[in-house]
């Protein structure tokens, strides 16, 4: 193919090719998050820290539902097991954030890589059940080690002992910018992930699983990857939230938050690697506006999803790369 | 230049250029200074109302908020706080601990209120109080919860409007041992409000001389209760129930065709039936068993008139339901700790000349100087004690018997009986 006219053929146009133009979205959405935080009333920061972080658990989802097209309805227990993977160890053993933030990784993949292992047997509405069985004992063990969980109730990470290398991860702009970094590192991980050969490969089972088990590709090492990835991606958003905002509780292990990435992910675009930051944005606003307006806000929430199944069922995002930016990832 | 200065000065009639541009420059910002001053006086005190609206909390928080504006109304009509009147800004939390952190958010850095108020399930406080304490915006809870007196939150959260399930708990012991019996099978729920009941009341019992023999835990999710109750064992003398959320009918209603005519002594929290009529269909069982009020439902013989008042603000009627609708049965053991709550707001904001977020501190200081707090319209439920290092307050606690229908308090405790050893001192942290 020869380049356009009056470009060199040496140098790709910048931002006009698919090569390129997912590097400069990704980049562009961090550096346009670094900017906005200067500018944003202290309200939307706050609300734009915490929304990285749910972002990232709607990530790690996506990966396994947007693109291995396997339908989790079990992912707070992940989500959970990075919680109290940091913060149990913090609260009851004193130890400090960096560590524990590596044990709450550890926790998740361990937990990922079991979960996988037995859920994998299954497929279709069976694995829906079963990873919905697996949460939600998950729920009920935290609730039995209540003793050291404190169940439902749960505990307080407190304020001096969210220290990193000096850096109060209780000071606002602290705590943006350490979810930025992980938003960051995880959404330009996703971008690379799915340019693999891995992440081809996903796709490909998402779209004909036996067409890909005929090509000669390992499926069942490769949904167990997409488990393993997206369950530690999960539990890296619970570390982060018990550690940016010093709580871990029972609640983060119940189904609600199990069905909430699902939304995320269906809102903003399955499959697309900006749909879950773009879902996460939409849903917590509409929550908070319409909560302002009545306290039927869910319905609101449900309204609004149903819309946007009918018109626009791949999501926001989906929509974008239907009608505009077919390139997008 | 200073002999200049003192000349002009003992020179009146005289004026410099500069004197008099400075003189006209004042005059001329005076109007303006002096509206921004009364604007700044007349503007109202904003109290951020976290309520649950929604999720497994919304019985309590419908009459929470009843109450609320209530006592709201009643400090307004009597000229407000420091001459300012109180705003009410409510944000539903869904009884979700996420959701209450991000409305504490939003009192503090979009509604720009004065100070948070008014929650009750204990996981949302803890889910909520970190962040009060980095927004520094003072946390009024009204949850009955262990959790403020325990020293886990910070010097921001404070409960001086409802006493906590500890002393509740072990102030029951001694009137249980003597007057019903000594051996107590416990059903309670799985989670850590029905550990603290189990904990605390087993310690209580035992310093009676009486002994728990069986804890029956019944799971969150349960919603079928009667496989359970072939465990209590047949010497018990004493069953103690609580249960909390949206199956406690279905509870108490098991319980009683579990035991059909012949029961041991029942003794639950009304946190069993708050919010529902004791007279419905299948409760009859109930008549002669015992309940913990945190404040009586029913208006008794020797009603005070605090009471009375009371009840006619916040439209309860004398059978503990709203004025306008028999049927609907309020929080009335919980849900005064709103009303006591903000009393204690306005005279915590007075006594230190509160006048904006710059004496947040000073007004945590002046809760914390509080000690006795006399029965009173103020504090309809009873006289209070509160423990400023510990930011928790103590009070009476009310048994009483199912009595054709109605209950009718049998024993008060003393504050004495509700009291416990500190457990932490806030004042020792820095604000």
């Amino acid at each position: 193919m020869s380049p356009p006219a009056g470009e060199s053929p040496h140098w790709p146009a910048v931002g006009r090719t698919p090569r390129f133009r997912s590097p400069l979205l990704h980049a562009g959405i961090i550096l346009g998050l670094i900017v906005i935080h200067f500018i944003l009333p202290e309200y939307h920061n706050g609300n734009l820290a915490r929304i990285m972080v749910l972002a990232v658990y709607a990530m790690g989802y996506n990966i396994l539902f947007g693109y291995t097209g396997l339908l989790s309805l079990g992912h707070a227990l992940f989500f959970a097991a990075g919680m109290y993977g940091l913060g149990l160890p913090m609260h009851l053993l004193g130890a400090t954030p960096a560590p524990a933030f590596l044990g709450g990784l550890a926790t998740a993949l361990v937990v990922s890589a079991v979960i996988g292992f037995l859920a994998l047997r299954t497929s279709g509405v069976a694995f829906m059940i079963v990873t919905l069985m697996f949460a939600q004992a998950g729920f009920l063990t935290v609730l039995l080690f209540g003793e050291y969980t404190r169940g439902d109730e749960g505990f307080v990470i407190q304020q001096a002992a969210r220290q990193v290398a000096g850096i109060d991860l209780t000071d606002p702009s602290n705590r943006y910018f350490a979810a930025l970094t992980l938003f960051g590192v995880c959404l330009l991980l996703i971008a690379w992930l799915v340019q693999t050969p891995f992440g081809r490969c996903l796709v490909a089972i998402r779209e004909n699983e036996e067409r890909a088990r005929l090509l000669g590709y390992d499926v069942l090492a490769h949904k167990l990857g997409a488990v393993i990835i997206s369950g530690t991606m999960s539990g890296a958003a619970g570390a982060a939230y018990a550690l940016l905002f010093g709580y871990a509780g029972a609640t983060f292990a119940s189904v609600q938050y199990s069905i909430l990435p699902l939304l995320w992910v269906l809102l903003g675009g399955a499959g697309t690697t900006i749909g879950p930051f773009i879902g996460t944005v939409f849903m917590f606003y509409l929550i908070d506006l319409a909560s302002g307006v009545t306290s039927a806000y869910m319905l609101i929430a449900g309204l609004a999803l149903v819309l946007l199944t009918i018109f626009a069922p791949q999501g926001l995002a989906g929509e974008l790369r239907r009608r505009l930016m077919s390139w997008l990832p | 230049m200073l002999d200049n200065r003192s000349r002009t000065g003992h020179l009146p009639g005289t004026m410099t250029r500069r004197r008099a541009i400075g003189t006209l420059a004042a005059v001329g910002s005076l109007p303006l200074a002096a509206r921004f001053a009364q604007a700044q006086s007349s503007e109202p005190i904003r109290i951020g109302f976290q309520v649950h609206r929604t999720g497994i909390g919304a019985a309590y928080g419908r009459w929470y908020d009843r109450t609320t504006e209530a006592a709201a109304r009643r400090i307004n009509d009597a000229g407000g706080i420091n001459g300012r009147p109180v705003e009410i800004i409510a944000e539903d939390d869904g009884t979700d601990p996420k959701r209450g952190a991000e409305v504490v958010e939003k009192f503090a850095t979009q509604h720009n209120c004065d100070i948070a108020f008014g929650t009750l399930f204990s996981h949302v406080v803890i889910g909520s109080a970190p962040r009060a304490g980095e927004l520094k915006i003072p946390y009024f809870v009204v949850s009955e919860g262990h959790h403020v007196a325990s020293g886990i939150l910070n010097r921001y959260t404070l409960q001086p409007g409802i006493t906590d399930v500890k002393s509740q708990v072990e102030a029951m012991g001694p009137y249980v041992a003597e007057n019903l019996g000594k051996k107590v099978t416990m059903i309670f729920p799985d989670f850590a409000f029905g550990h603290d009941h189990r904990d605390y009341f087993s310690a209580s019992i035992e310093r009676q001389g009486g002994t728990v023999v069986e804890k029956i835990a019944i799971p969150p999710t349960e919603t079928a209760f009667t496989k359970y109750f072939p465990r209590i064992p047949q010497d018990t003398e004493v069953v103690y129930h609580v249960m909390v959320g949206p199956a406690v009918l279905t509870f108490v209603k098991e319980l009683g065709e579990f035991f059909g005519p012949s029961s041991p002594e029942i003794f639950g929290f009304i946190d069993s039936l708050e919010a529902v009529d004791i007279t419905s269909p299948g409760l009859e069982f109930l008549e002669g068993s015992y309940f913990w009020e945190g404040y009586p439902r029913y208006a008794q013989a020797d009603q005070t008139e605090y009471d009375k008042a009371y009840r006619a603000a916040v439209g309860v009627d004398d059978n503990g339901a709203a004025l306008s609708d028999s049927k609907d049965v309020s929080t009335y053991a919980h849900m005064f700790g709103c009303w006591e709550t903000l009393n204690i707001v306005k005279a915590g904001m007075e006594a230190s000349g509160y006048a904006g977020p710059d004496d947040r501190a000073a007004l945590i200081e002046a809760v914390e100087a509080m000690t006795d707090l006399p029965h009173s319209l103020d504090h309809p439920q009873g006289a209070k004690v509160f423990n400023g290092r510990t930011h928790q307050v103590f009070g009476h606690q009310y048994i009483s018997r199912v009595n054709e229908g109605r209950l009718d308090v049998v024993h008060t405790t003393s504050i004495e009986d509700t009291l416990y050893e500190d457990e932490t001192d806030y004042t020792a942290q820095a604000f």
